[in-house]
């Protein structure tokens, strides 16, 4: 009998490390490609509320009203933005997107009283004329960046990162720049397009001052003014965009999505939206600006659950991307053409892909027709399913936030509170900063 | 309070050591109707004055001013008599600005069209990002002019630091003087007689009397237009 030999796992060297290594060796390149993070990181279902008993009382699930409207941009602002919802869909470029995509997004937004975002390549009449409240986002490539469409926003949002790259530009590869891309973004057709990852008209948290009072003296200060940034020294961001003027701050976690971008950027850079969350509140909290600056935190928020653990640890309202495209049928193994349903399996093998794993945004080939520019890939979506898809969710979303409201025995989703929570692992109860299950202790706060 | 202006023209002036600068964006925004010649006094360095104009007003500014003038500029015809700071005519759609002395950095970033004169010398970063506008420096440019330049012309009578034009899109630049160095995908090109005939337009525009066959053209080499392993220090 022959001796056997135990085949031992290289936990150093994996599989996907090995994929990686034989990827670099062959190509010469760093990977490209979509979504957000994917590895394993302290998130939002790390949390529990501690919902109503002897010492809380709830309120009744279905017959006491719990509010959910959400005003942002109360500091500066002569008109604020009044929502119906804490939940906003978060900025993602036509390019990236196809225009059906966004005007989707708009449809469904409008219908559940929320807000949409424009992104890298500037604003499509589609999402102007469906989207009820748009928030303009500015930019460093400032592709198709006007006055006339920034005199239309109902917000701006100036961006100074994303999750998923922070400290990055943009990418959007030759596929995607179509006749119509080309010409928003003054480029060439089908060139591999990289956005600066700097604005080109300031640096630094001064001029940040200054920029902002243009764009007030531009619209004549009318409407909000957010800053957006990627989450990595969030304390520190914080406090220079409220310093700067912001009404609004936007942080990005490490979870936040990307339409492409190096995925040494997404896997490695930045800090989990948990701990970008709570940092971003004890910034708030120590310049005494808590309600007065209102707070949207984004970056792999997914259920109504997540949404309501957000507003719990102190965010006004939560923005959300990757989620809304899956709603729009991202990832999903069909669509839906003339009510029929059609097997896109075929069409993620051709990506050497497969539904549930894919991240092909930046090929332009997603096969639901969602991220893609190609004309007979963009006819996959048909707009108004689409938005019924999205306003679904959205409504979901907001019936599970309400439920979890009225369970801690509050009456307005605003009223969620840090003491509502514990956390079940160490990593959670460190990053969020409550209590581990079970017992008093916060590391790092408090004793054991 | 009204004057006259050199032409005769009735002018509305505003004093700004007076007059805040929201009041007067505020003015210029909803109270002008394209016939008016404004004239600003004591900018002082202040920000943001004139910015998000869309009529074809006439514009003085008397002094120094400083980030952010003319910003967005649609049809104004705005000049300085003065320096500026930071991104004087930033984002300017059409119209035109005039310097007549020198500019801060970033002049003229990201504009998509019209005309800004800098009669002196521009700092580092003229023309970032343009994406149509022309922009004619009288003097010299600081370093990383032109960076990301996707359309229009940038023409500089003087001389250009290094990284002039680096990643370039299709944006062109004429340099009369010295080119200190290119950034990464820029080249010296031979002139075309279109060339001659844009910087001969561009020159009597702004108002600069130099043979425009003393220019030498800059333009992208496009070997960045498609991202591949051979550029791998470029990206």
């Amino acid at each position: 009998m022959s001796k056997s030999v135990y085949r031992e796992q290289n936990h150093s060297y994996d599989d996907s490390v090995l994929h990686y290594i034989g990827q670099a060796a062959e190509h010469g390149l760093y990977e490209i490609r979509g979504l957000g993070a994917k590895r394993r990181l302290p998130n939002f279902d790390d949390l529990s509320f501690l919902t109503a008993s002897a010492s809380r009382y709830p309120l009744e699930g279905y017959r006491e009203k719990c509010e959910t409207r959400t005003v942002l941009g109360t500091r500066n602002a002569k008109k604020p933005l009044e929502l119906d919802i804490p939940i906003t869909i978060a900025g993602m470029s036509f390019g990236s997107l196809t225009a059906t995509a966004k005007d989707a997004l708009g449809r469904a937004a409008s219908e559940l009283g929320t807000s949409t975002t424009t992104g890298d390549g500037g604003m499509t009449q589609e999402e102007r004329r469906s989207s009820k409240t748009l928030v303009y986002q500015c930019l460093p490539s400032r592709y198709g960046f006007n006055p006339d469409d920034l005199r239309k926003a109902d917000a701006i949002e100036l961006v100074l990162g994303q999750g998923a790259k922070p400290g990055g530009g943009g990418m959007l590869l030759g596929q995607k720049i179509s006749p119509r891309v080309a010409k928003m973004r003054t480029l060439p057709e089908g060139i591999d397009q990289r956005s600066a990852s700097r604005h080109p008209d300031w640096t630094g948290s001064d001029d940040l001052t200054i920029k902002l009072v243009e764009l007030r003296e531009i619209t004549d200060w009318q409407v909000p003014i957010y800053v957006k940034v990627g989450a990595t020294r969030v304390k520190h961001d914080v406090k220079l965009a409220v310093a700067a003027g912001a009404d609004v701050i936007v942080v990005d976690g490490m979870q936040g999505g990307t339409a492409a971008t190096q995925q040494v950027f997404i896997e490695h850079t930045g800090i989990p939206t948990l701990a970008a969350l709570r940092q971003a509140v004890e910034a708030l909290e120590e310049i005494d600006m808590m309600g007065r600056v209102q707070l949207i935190i984004s970056g792999g928020i997914r259920s109504g659950a997540d949404v309501a653990k957000a507003l719990a640890m102190g965010a006004d309202a939560v923005s959300i991307g990757q989620a809304m495209l899956m709603a729009l049928g991202c990832n999903s193994d069909y669509y839906v053409q003339d009510g029929r349903r059609c097997d896109a399996g075929a069409d993620y093998a051709a990506l050497g892909t497969a539904p549930g794993v894919c991240h092909h945004c930046h090929t332009g080939k997603c096969p639901v027709g969602v991220a893609t520019q190609t004309p007979d890939l963009e006819q996959r979506l048909d707009p108004e399913w689409g938005a019924r898809r999205v306003r679904n969710y959205l409504q979901t979303l907001t019936m599970e936030l309400t439920t979890l409201a009225r369970a801690c025995g509050k009456s307005n989703v605003h009223n969620l509170e840090r003491e509502d929570l514990v956390a079940l692992t160490l990593e959670a109860a460190a990053m969020a900063k409550v209590p581990l299950a079970g017992t008093e202790w916060i590391p790092g706060v408090s004793g054991i | 309070m009204e004057s006259l202006t050199s032409t005769g023209v009735a002018a509305q002036r505003f004093d700004l050591a007076a007059t805040t600068v929201r009041e007067l964006n505020q003015f210029l925004h909803h109270e002008v109707d394209g016939s008016e010649c404004i004239e600003i006094l004591n900018p002082a360095g202040q920000h943001s004055i004139a910015v998000g104009l869309d009529a074809p007003v006439v514009v003085d500014i008397y002094g120094h001013a400083g980030y952010f003038i003319a910003g967005m500029n649609k049809q104004a015809e705005v000049t300085v008599h003065g320096n500026v700071g930071w991104s004087v005519a930033e984002n300017i759609m059409s119209g035109a600005v005039r310097i007549k002395g020198n500019a801060s950095e970033c002049a003229g970033a990201s504009g998509h069209g019209g005309l800004l004169v800098i009669e002196g010398d521009a700092s580092s970063r003229c023309g970032i990002s343009m994406k149509g506008c022309d922009i004619v420096v009288g003097g010299s440019v600081g370093h990383m002019s032109a960076f990301m330049a996707q359309a229009g012309h940038l023409v500089v009578c003087g001389d250009a630091d290094p990284g002039l034009g680096d990643s370039l899109y299709e944006a062109v630049i004429y340099v009369r003087g010295e080119i200190r160095g290119l950034g990464a995908d820029a080249r010296i090109e031979p002139m075309q007689e279109a060339d001659y005939a844009k910087v001969a337009e561009l020159l009597i525009k702004a108002g600069f009397d130099h043979d425009p066959k003393t220019f030498k053209r800059v333009a992208s080499a496009r070997s960045l237009y498609h991202w591949n392993a051979d550029h791998f220090q470029e990206y």
